[in-house]
């Protein structure tokens, strides 16, 4: 496939985002049980939520540019029955939705208590818009994963791990900044959430090496045989009704080397995974090195989801091999 | 339930593109709108097609076959595309079991040609909307054409009859006919597709001639010329005629 840099963006932008706000709420569960300081509501959690707020709006704004019709998106909500990409245009604004309620109730320092629990803690607004949140937040990762974990026809995608990996990699995405977020505003937080960064990262490069591990050896379903239903071991094609190309052939080849397609992978499992499990344990302390952590994963992350795309083979190809 | 569809002959298609031509003429120039070109008479000439003939070359030289193979869509009767299109533009019609798109509320997301394995679909890069065949809606219900126009405009463009349109689900269709005597297939089953439009095989077309057959039985010398009048009374070759 040839991948499209506006689903690129949307991908990797929300899954920090939504990454960002399981880390804000773990933060809030945590200080719950009393295991980690009360943080101030305005300048964490109201903070956090408009971080989470600003990557989940550039998502949105980035999947316009994958559509040719924008004007017509609001139609993509009526097919929430069959399609998981319709199921993702209403969670990512219901999502988004619930976020501004959550900030926003941590902004109201809304901390009413609306019921207690056997253990005489009480339960206020801001606990339960957050659970509710954070199920959204898996909503949303299932979604956009299951787009294209669905299509069987790719095999590549067509497995268990490219959900996996999505919420991984989103969560330790999302964690790392929640590390540098910390490191600025509640400095005695940055090592928690850099110590759930490595965890999640650690995860991530075992659920992502597992899936690569598993493309590497994928047996194509389909052959030229099949595609054109002649039994026998050589056909070469020799035309493929049009000579300038076409949309069958720019939609669904990347056009790039084995060289370059080799280069990318160890590039991006550099980055995305290698680089901040070395950087994170050092840098708890400082914020800059934090952030470079989080800038170095996030530019490996493109990588991984440019090559993500580019390593699926589409059947279609099959008709488009070559013109003499 | 009626679903209709193209059976392709493979033994026949001269690969003339005539199908191509035709396809686009009639579908260019329909109250759609046009199927879109970009630089149709530069070096590198693109465009929007429903149907396309591509060409194969089977076996190795010199003992080689040529293949033409017209490709369009093939009306699935499990068609994954429409599942997956966020909007519905993509259906699939309950009372003829074409696939069609609605460019009105087609989005241009490209979701439905990455749910195809076939290819069949092609994005409009003007109009920004997917496109693909539409077995020629607007012909085979039309009131206006005469009755024998009333069917594809690729059936009707072919010069060898390779494209038979028809009900495949009358077992005594012309399609369903071909379909049954001639081995014809569907296309990557292995998907579970169930693709409406079939494939009719190459065929080898011999005349079996037996060696008694070049040389009579009764003149093994070969010798040719008036044979001797039998009598009366013996036997004749057929009992009827006498020499």
């Amino acid at each position: 496939m040839k991948p499209a840099f506006s689903v690129i963006f949307l991908t990797t932008l929300i899954g920090v985002g939504q990454g960002l706000l399981l880390a804000l709420y773990t933060g809030q569960l945590y200080s719950f049980f009393d295991l980690l300081p009360v943080q101030d509501s305005r300048s964490f959690y109201a903070a956090g939520s408009a971080l989470v707020l600003v990557f989940l709006c550039a998502g949105l704004i980035a999947s316009f540019f994958h559509l040719g019709r924008p004007e017509r998106a609001w139609r993509t909500a009526t097919q929430w029955r069959s399609s998981w990409l319709s199921r993702e245009v209403i969670a990512l604004p219901a999502f988004m939705g619930l976020v501004i309620l959550y900030g926003g109730a941590h902004w109201l320092d809304w901390h009413t208590p609306l019921f207690s629990l056997p253990g005489g803690r009480s339960i206020d607004p801001t606990l339960i818009l957050g659970a509710l949140s954070t199920l959204l937040c898996f909503t949303l990762f299932v979604s956009t994963a299951m787009i294209y974990a669905s299509l069987r026809f790719l095999q590549e995608w067509n497995s268990p791990l490219t959900v996996i990996n999505y919420i991984l990699l989103g969560g330790a995405s999302g964690f790392v900044l929640a590390g540098a977020f910390a490191a600025i505003v509640a400095p005695q937080l940055s090592g928690f959430y850099a110590g759930w960064a490595i965890i999640i990262t650690v995860l991530a490069l075992i659920s992502r090496s597992a899936s690569l591990l598993r493309n590497a050896h994928l047996k194509p379903k389909s052959s030229i045989r099949t595609a054109i239903g002649i039994k026998h071991p050589r056909i070469v094609q020799k035309a493929q009704g049009g000579m300038g190309g076409s949309f069958n052939t720019r939609e669904f080849f990347h056009g790039k080397s084995p060289g370059f397609m080799r280069v990318l992978k160890i590039s991006f499992l550099v980055l995305v995974f290698f680089v901040p499990i070395a950087l994170l344990p050092v840098a708890m302390k400082t914020p800059q090195l934090i952030i470079i952590a989080f800038i170095f994963q996030y530019i490996g992350l493109m990588a991984e989801r440019w090559f993500f795309f580019a390593d699926a083979n589409h059947p279609q190809n099959l008709y488009y091999q070559g013109i003499a | 339930m009626t679903q209709l569809a193209l059976v392709i002959d493979l033994n026949v298609c001269v690969g003339c593109s005539a199908c191509v031509t035709s396809c686009k003429e009639w579908n260019t120039s329909g109250p759609a709108g046009p199927l879109c070109d970009s630089h149709p008479y530069a070096a590198n000439p693109t465009g929007t097609f429903f149907n396309r003939v591509q060409t194969f070359e089977v076996g190795e030289f010199p003992k080689t076959e040529t293949v033409h193979f017209p490709k369009s869509c093939l009306h699935c009767e499990d068609p994954p595309c429409v599942p997956v299109c966020p909007t519905g533009a993509s259906y699939k019609r309950k009372e003829d079991g074409i696939v069609l798109v609605d460019y009105d509320k087609c989005i241009g997301c490209k979701y439905c040609t990455w749910s195809c394995p076939y290819g069949a679909r092609e994005m409009d890069e003007q109009q920004k909307v997917m496109k693909k065949c539409t077995l020629c809606v607007d012909r085979i219900y039309s009131t206006s054409l005469p009755e024998r126009d009333r069917r594809p405009s690729c059936v009707l463009a072919c010069p060898t009859s390779a494209r038979l349109f028809g009900d495949v689900h009358d077992p005594e269709s012309v399609v369903s006919r071909a379909i049954r005597e001639n081995g014809g297939y569907a296309l990557m089953p292995e998907w579970g597709t169930q693709p409406a439009n079939h494939y009719l095989p190459r065929r080898k077309t011999t005349m079996a001639i037996h060696e008694d057959q070049l040389v009579r039985a009764d003149n093994p010398l070969k010798v040719d010329g008036k044979l001797p009048k039998p009598a009366k009374q013996e036997p004749t070759l057929d009992d009827v005629t006498s020499w």
